[in-house]
């Protein structure tokens, strides 16, 4: 039981978790803004497309959400190259990530739009707005406003979710620690340190939505 | 040694499954205990408890389960334990569903209004009394429909249990896809065995939570 923990060796080699820590983040923001462009425009074709649109996008959600992510990266990274798709490891996992998230945010964003009351709607074509407008601030905006919670503990949980992306070679934290682990053999130590490094940034993303909240959304 | 990829193979991922399931069990069954302690914490009239229920949610919902999973795979071996991956893999997953579904049972005791805690006071119940009698019986109703949900979440995250050697239905598929060389088709059959498992159980939570809706 007498175990000294050393983090010399770990510390050592804060470069490559430098490296692991800002493709994390380039992978979390880009795919945050793709999942919400996706979740965007899929909810809107959800609620107000077509009946074939709307089918097509609940195929989608349905199938994204009731299978595991480490299978469709698996699926996306390992697959598709025999179908004559060949992706690196870190555009396979940008695809992948956004194609889940952008599931999760079409099934959030739907949820808003569908408490926006017709009455609402009806009140902004009594002001002659565009439907282009109507859109934009009678729809949209308090449907964003409403699931913001939701909507940013679900781009937390992916950005915590980034780690399996490792699994296919993408160079992010988890796999950067990985590599230090073979190296130094310090198990305990590196993934005591990198989950501390996740709860931070976990906590910082936390914040910065709070301030986007703030900013965008509680003043009006 | 490469060979065709046959419904030998199919059975063989479809065998595997029940050790996802079984993962699933006990992983519900250990959240399901740490969950119900972590959800009377956090409605505890003392706040130190409620401060201790908060920070476990706070640090496991912002750690990755991955991280769990290495953390304990790896690092209890260096304690002295002979660490299975059996083992590593229930403790990972018992900590980590207890933070949500702490959390979500939490939101479900609190849901109940505080006048149904007072009037159980003021019938002369103690605190486990009040919870055993008139709290819980009245929040299990609500809590059905999200914990379902939340088992979709389970069964998925049990694919992580791979990594660490577990042989579940995602490990499988990577054992066949090394064997076979037919990545795209094997891992499609492993997306399909978790849809069949996953795809009821959210309608059936969605049904659920639909039914609640009417009945209030």
């Amino acid at each position: 039981m007498t175990y000294s923990f050393q983090f010399r060796d770990v510390f050592a080699a804060w470069e490559f978790l430098l490296e692991g820590l800002v493709l994390t983040l380039e992978l979390s923001l880009v795919t945050m803004v793709l999942g919400l462009v996706i979740g965007l425009a899929g909810a809107a074709a959800r609620v107000y497309g077509a009946p074939w649109l709307k089918r097509i996008v609940a195929v989608y959600v349905e199938t994204i959400r009731n299978t595991p992510l480490i299978v469709q990266l698996f699926l996306i990274f390992f697959g598709l190259p025999s179908a004559g798709l060949k992706f690196d490891a870190n555009t396979a996992a940008m695809i992948a990530l956004s194609i889940n998230l952008g599931a999760y945010s079409i099934e959030i964003i739907r949820a808003g739009l569908e408490a926006i009351p017709r009455s609402q709607i009806e009140a902004g074509q009594s002001l002659g707005l565009s439907p282009v407008q109507i859109y934009r601030y009678v729809i949209i905006f308090p449907a964003l406003k409403m699931m913001f919670p939701a909507l940013s503990s679900q781009f937390v949980l992916l950005m915590l979710a980034t780690s399996v992306v490792s699994q296919i070679s993408a160079q992010d934290l988890f796999h950067m620690a990985s590599i230090i682990q073979s190296r130094t053999f310090r198990d305990f130590e590196v993934y005591i340190l990198v989950a501390a490094a996740y709860l931070i940034l976990a906590l910082l993303f936390r914040l910065a939505f709070a301030g986007i909240y703030h900013f965008v959304f509680a003043r009006r | 040694m490469i060979r065709e990829l046959s419904y030998i193979d199919v059975l063989y991922l479809i065998a595997a499954t029940r050790w996802t399931l079984a993962l699933t069990a006990i992983a519900f069954l250990g959240g399901g205990i740490v969950g119900l302690a972590i959800a009377l914490l956090r409605v505890s009239s003392l706040a130190p408890l409620r401060w201790l229920g908060a920070i476990y949610v706070h640090a496991v919902q912002g750690t990755p389960l991955l991280a769990w999973l290495f953390v304990f795979f790896f690092g209890l071996s260096i304690f002295g334990f002979t660490v299975s991956p059996w083992l590593a893999a229930a403790a990972a997953y018992s900590i980590y569903a207890g933070a949500f579904l702490g959390e979500i049972w939490r939101g479900c005791l609190q849901a109940i209004p505080r006048t149904q805690w007072e009037a159980g006071a003021s019938l002369g119940l103690g605190f486990t009394q009040q919870l055993r009698y008139i709290i819980v019986p009245q929040a299990l109703r609500l809590a059905i429909p999200p914990t379902v949900g939340f088992l979709v979440q389970l069964i998925k995250n049990t694919s992580l249990a791979a990594v660490i050697g577990f042989i579940e239905l995602t490990r499988e598929g990577q054992l066949t896809t090394a064997t076979t060389f037919r990545p795209f088709t094997v891992y499609l059959i492993v997306a399909a065995i978790y849809f069949a498992l996953c795809f009821p159980l959210t309608q059936w939570s969605r049904r659920l939570e639909r039914r609640l809706h009417v009945a209030r």
